[in-house]
């Protein structure tokens, strides 16, 4: 049970996005990709979520591939992509965009066990539930986005820099909280993110991107000692 | 020897053009000459919505309207005016000019699907507005007459090669002033805001004002062969200027490829061969009165769809990829 | 003696607005539906459907057939809403759904899901003029089209006028009910907001679309039945009733299935009043009037969305 990405390369166009890339996340575990702006994090994530066609190289989950599949058919197989930019539907209250995953779920007596738990972990949105979705705060935005995406009972959960635009007292409760989460629902959690010490220190592991390239991959421990790394790619 | 320069190689080009298609009228019947002056007229009317469509990435729905405001000025110039035949053509490119100036104007802010309603509404509600004013005759319109061709042309000069003779070199002239702007800077400036309208605006190009520009000259060129049109059919009247007029020019610039002026010739022989093959085509399997009097139209259709679905930028570039691939 | 006088000339002008107000909201209902049906395809797929007019009058004379062999209009509208659904549906899923996928980069991008309609609505049109003939059929109303009388006058606003009115408004509640109430409503708006989200949701975006069409169908089917009886039924019948129907979605802004009803109401009150008031001859202009005022103080529409999209 696992992530493993291998000798993937992206394009956009005549830009190359991702070039020949690879690492393996294992059941259970945070991985952090880290990145400056531009690395490649997104494109990464799109590709792995459906929304984007690679180049060449492979992506499986459990032994499956998962290139070239819809995003709709990978959401349902439990792999569910939060992508960047607090992705909520702004015309739709807190209430339906927290429905959406049970529009295709069978079990609806979990779905409604879920979105309790949800309302349980962030109690915020349990006051806005009537409200647009375009009314919340960036912080609020981010946590419905993870909230819609925890309904799903999903197995996989990629994130996409949850912490761009907050507060730092914010960042820190959604980190924490994402930490909880890989353990509680026994989550895979990949975690693209500018913040590398943020995104570093609640991982497990880490791979460090840089203008499509990995440059390391090892434990978030030891990335975060590493000098080399430290002052090269997390800037102090 | 002469040097020449792109634009005096395009002159000579247009002259030689004229010339053979002029000799090709002195020996082909009335019926030719008629089906080749609605081609030339065709084309310039597809010109018009290249201009727009293609170089400016204005959709127009409502051509016909623009054709209407050119068809009826030409003809209070010459009808009511009396004014020579050519000057009114030449009021008409003017007026129908400024009517597209003001609407650009109006329409400036609009984008896509709101531009696309404005002009259709337009489109069957500016010939109804004929109705209105009894200088414009009504239903039953006015008469548009150019008159027979000069004497000195002699007797055997028939009234058909007449409108041949004016249709052709008034679309060669058109045609030939509209490739000359597009091929300079202004073609450029219009490709690079249709392209990226963006990115055109913040390399310093006036987008609103190139927008309206387009309007204008689009809106010139069909003027002129609104005024064509209903030189053709001697009388100018609105229902000369239905939807459908206005969706086969579109049509013809969609066959013809959006983006370049080079086919015009072919849209428009394309709208007068249609209905002639579906003629020829019924008479030999016959059928019912809804099968012949459709078929046209059915064919109009397809090749619309067929066009957009195998070459959206037009036969030359489909062409020109082949080419290309054979070189790679 | 004045008083003999002015009260007829009272009663006449009383009559005179009580029927502009009455055909307003019905002309207002019958555009209403056409310009739900583009709404629904616009929000779904970013097509102004043209083909619309030809897919509704198809629906309308596969109704007049079913009359013709059962006698039931009733029947017949029912067999016309369901083949406006499935009609829409095969359309977008084996027509539009091809296209777009070849059609994805290039100048032509803008254009051709306009074109292509326009060629789909003259196909659809040939078709029909293949199988039923060009000659003018009728439909005769369920109920009487003589209009009621209003202080002595008979006025131009019937039973079938009346129920008209009643089947938009059911419709439209209906329309109301799916949309708020339904999960099938909530995957509908989710993707037309944001289909990637709604993807990533799970969604199957595409099957919603080719709903969003069907439901689109639908209602240009009854827009049909509703709208030939009390005129005529030809190929090309329902083309000005979508250039009304375009015309007032634009005003409403495209986005809005609310959007829609109102800019119906205002341009059947504008359209009747200027007629009934000015001159019989405002018909059209009015229309155009209408729309380029509204687009002057709006560009995006009464409704429109506030990140102007263009396509
Ligand atoms: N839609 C796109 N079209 C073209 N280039 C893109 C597109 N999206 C991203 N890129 C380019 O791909 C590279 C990686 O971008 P992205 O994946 O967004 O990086 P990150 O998320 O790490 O900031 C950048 O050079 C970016 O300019
Ligand atoms: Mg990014």
């Amino acid at each position: 049970m696992s992530l493993v990405v291998s000798n993937l390369t992206i394009d956009h166009g005549a830009i190359r996005a991702i070039n020949n890339v690879s690492f393996t996340v294992p059941q259970g575990q945070l991985a952090a990709i880290i990145g400056a702006n531009g690395a490649g994090k997104t494109t990464l994530l799109r590709t792995l979520s459906g929304l984007k066609e690679a180049a060449s190289g492979s992506a499986s989950w459990n032994g499956d591939s998962i290139l070239g599949a819809r995003p709709e058919d990978l959401a349902r197989s439990g792999i569910m992509h939060v992508s960047d930019g607090k992705s909520v539907i702004a015309e739709l209250s807190v209430k339906e965009n927290l429905a959406l995953p049970g529009i295709w779920r069978k079990d609806k007596k979990d779905v409604a066990l879920a979105t309790s738990e949800v309302i349980e972990l962030f109690p915020i949105l349990g006051q806005r539930l009537s409200q647009s979705a375009g009314s919340l705060s960036g912080g609020e935005r981010q946590m419905l986005a993870i909230g819609r995406a925890l309904i799903a009972r999903p197995k996989l959960l990629l994130l996409d820099e949850p912490s761009l635009g907050l507060a730092p007292l914010i960042v820190e409760q959604i980190f924490q909280t994402i930490k909880s989460l890989v353990k509680k629902m026994n989550l895979t959690v990949v975690l693209v993110e500018q913040n590398a010490m943020g995104a570093l220190k609640i991982a497990d592991e880490g791979v460090v991107l840089n203008l499509g390239s990995v440059v390391a991959v090892d434990s978030a421990e030891k990335l975060l000692n590493d000098p080399a790394v430290r002052a090269a790619y997390l800037g102090f | 020897m002469i040097k020449t320069t792109p634009t005096k190689k395009r002159l000579l080009l247009y002259i030689f053009f004229g010339w053979i298609l002029l000799i090709l009228g002195d020996r082909v019947g009335d019926l030719e000459l008629y089906q080749g002056s609605f081609v030339a007229t065709y084309a310039l009317a597809i010109t018009s919505i290249i201009l727009l469509t293609g170089y400016s990435g204005q959709l127009s729905l409502g051509h016909g309207a623009l054709m209407a405001v050119g068809a009826y000025t030409g003809a209070l110039s010459i009808f009511n005016a009396g004014l020579h035949p050519v000057i009114g053509l030449i009021i008409s490119v003017f007026v129908a000019g400024i009517f597209g100036l003001i609407l650009g104007l109006v329409v400036a802010r609009l984008s896509g699907p709101y531009l696309a309603g404005t002009t259709l509404a337009l489109a069957i509600s500016l010939p109804t507005l004929a109705n209105q004013f009894p200088i414009l005759g009504g239903e039953e319109g006015i008469v548009f007459d150019v008159g027979v061709a000069p004497a000195r042309f002699g007797d055997e000069f028939s009234q058909y090669k007449w409108f041949f003779w004016i249709s052709t070199l008034a679309a060669l002239i058109m045609v030939w002033l509209v490739a000359n702007l597009l091929s300079g800077r202004y073609g450029r400036t219009f490709k690079a805001m249709r392209d990226n309208p963006v990115a055109a605006q913040l390399s310093g190009i006036n987008v609103g004002q190139l927008k309206v520009m387009a309007f204008a000259l689009s809106s010139g060129v069909a003027g002129l062969s609104g005024g064509l049109l209903v030189m053709l059919i001697s009388g100018v009247s609105p229902s000369a200027f239905p939807l459908s007029l206005s969706f086969a020019v579109l049509t013809g610039a969609v066959v013809t490829g959006l983006y370049s002026l080079k086919g015009v010739i072919l849209g428009g022989l394309v709208l007068v061969a249609i209905p002639e093959i579906a003629d020829s085509l019924v008479s030999r399997i016959g059928g019912s009165e809804g099968f012949t009097t459709t078929l046209p139209g059915f064919l109009v259709s397809a090749l619309l769809i067929l066009a957009v679905v195998f070459t959206p930028n037009g036969p030359g570039h489909l062409l020109k990829r082949h080419h290309h691939k054979k070189k790679v | 003696m004045i008083r003999q006088y002015a009260l007829p000339i009272w009663g006449f002008k009383m009559t005179q607005f009580i029927t502009a107000v009455l055909t307003s909201l019905s002309s207002g209902a019958i555009y209403a539906l056409m310009a739900l049906a583009l709404v629904l395809v616009w929000r779904s797929t970013r097509v102004i459907n043209f083909a619309q007019a030809g897919q509704a009058v198809l629906t309308t004379y596969i109704g007049y057939t079913v009359i013709q062999r059962t006698g039931s209009y009733w029947l017949a509208l029912l067999v016309a809403v369901v083949s406006g659904a499935i009609l829409g549906a095969v359309i977008d899923r084996f027509f539009m759904r091809p296209i777009f996928k070849r059609i994805k980069s290039g100048p032509i991008v803008m254009i051709a899901p306009v074109v292509a309609t326009l060629g789909l609505l003259g196909i659809i049109q040939a078709i029909i003029g293949f199988i039923w003939g060009l000659t003018n059929q009728s439909i005769e109303a369920p109920v009487s089209t003589g209009g009621f009388k209003v202080m002595g006058t008979v006025i131009a606003f019937s039973r079938y006028n009346l129920l008209v009115l009643i089947f938009v408004a059911l419709a439209m509640l209906l329309l109301i009910i799916l949309f708020q109430k339904t999960d099938i409503g909530l995957a509908l708006r989710a993707s037309a907001y944001s289909p990637e989200i709604a993807k990533l949701s799970g969604i199957k975006v595409d099957s919603v679309r080719t709903l969003g069409w069907a439901i689109a169908g639908a209602s240009g089917g009854l827009a049909g039945m509703l709208y030939i009886p009390g005129y005529f039924l030809f190929p090309n019948a329902m083309d000005l009733l979508l250039v009304f129907g375009f015309v007032a979605a634009v005003i409403g802004g495209l986005e809005s299935l609310f959007g829609a009803v109102v800019g119906a109401m205002i341009l059947g009150f504008a359209i009747n009043f200027a007629t009934t008031y000015i001159s019989a001859k405002l018909f059209f202009p009015t229309a155009f009037i209408v729309l380029v005022v509204v687009l002057l103080l709006k560009p995006g529409g009464l409704f429109g969305s506030k990140k102007s999209r263009s396509a």
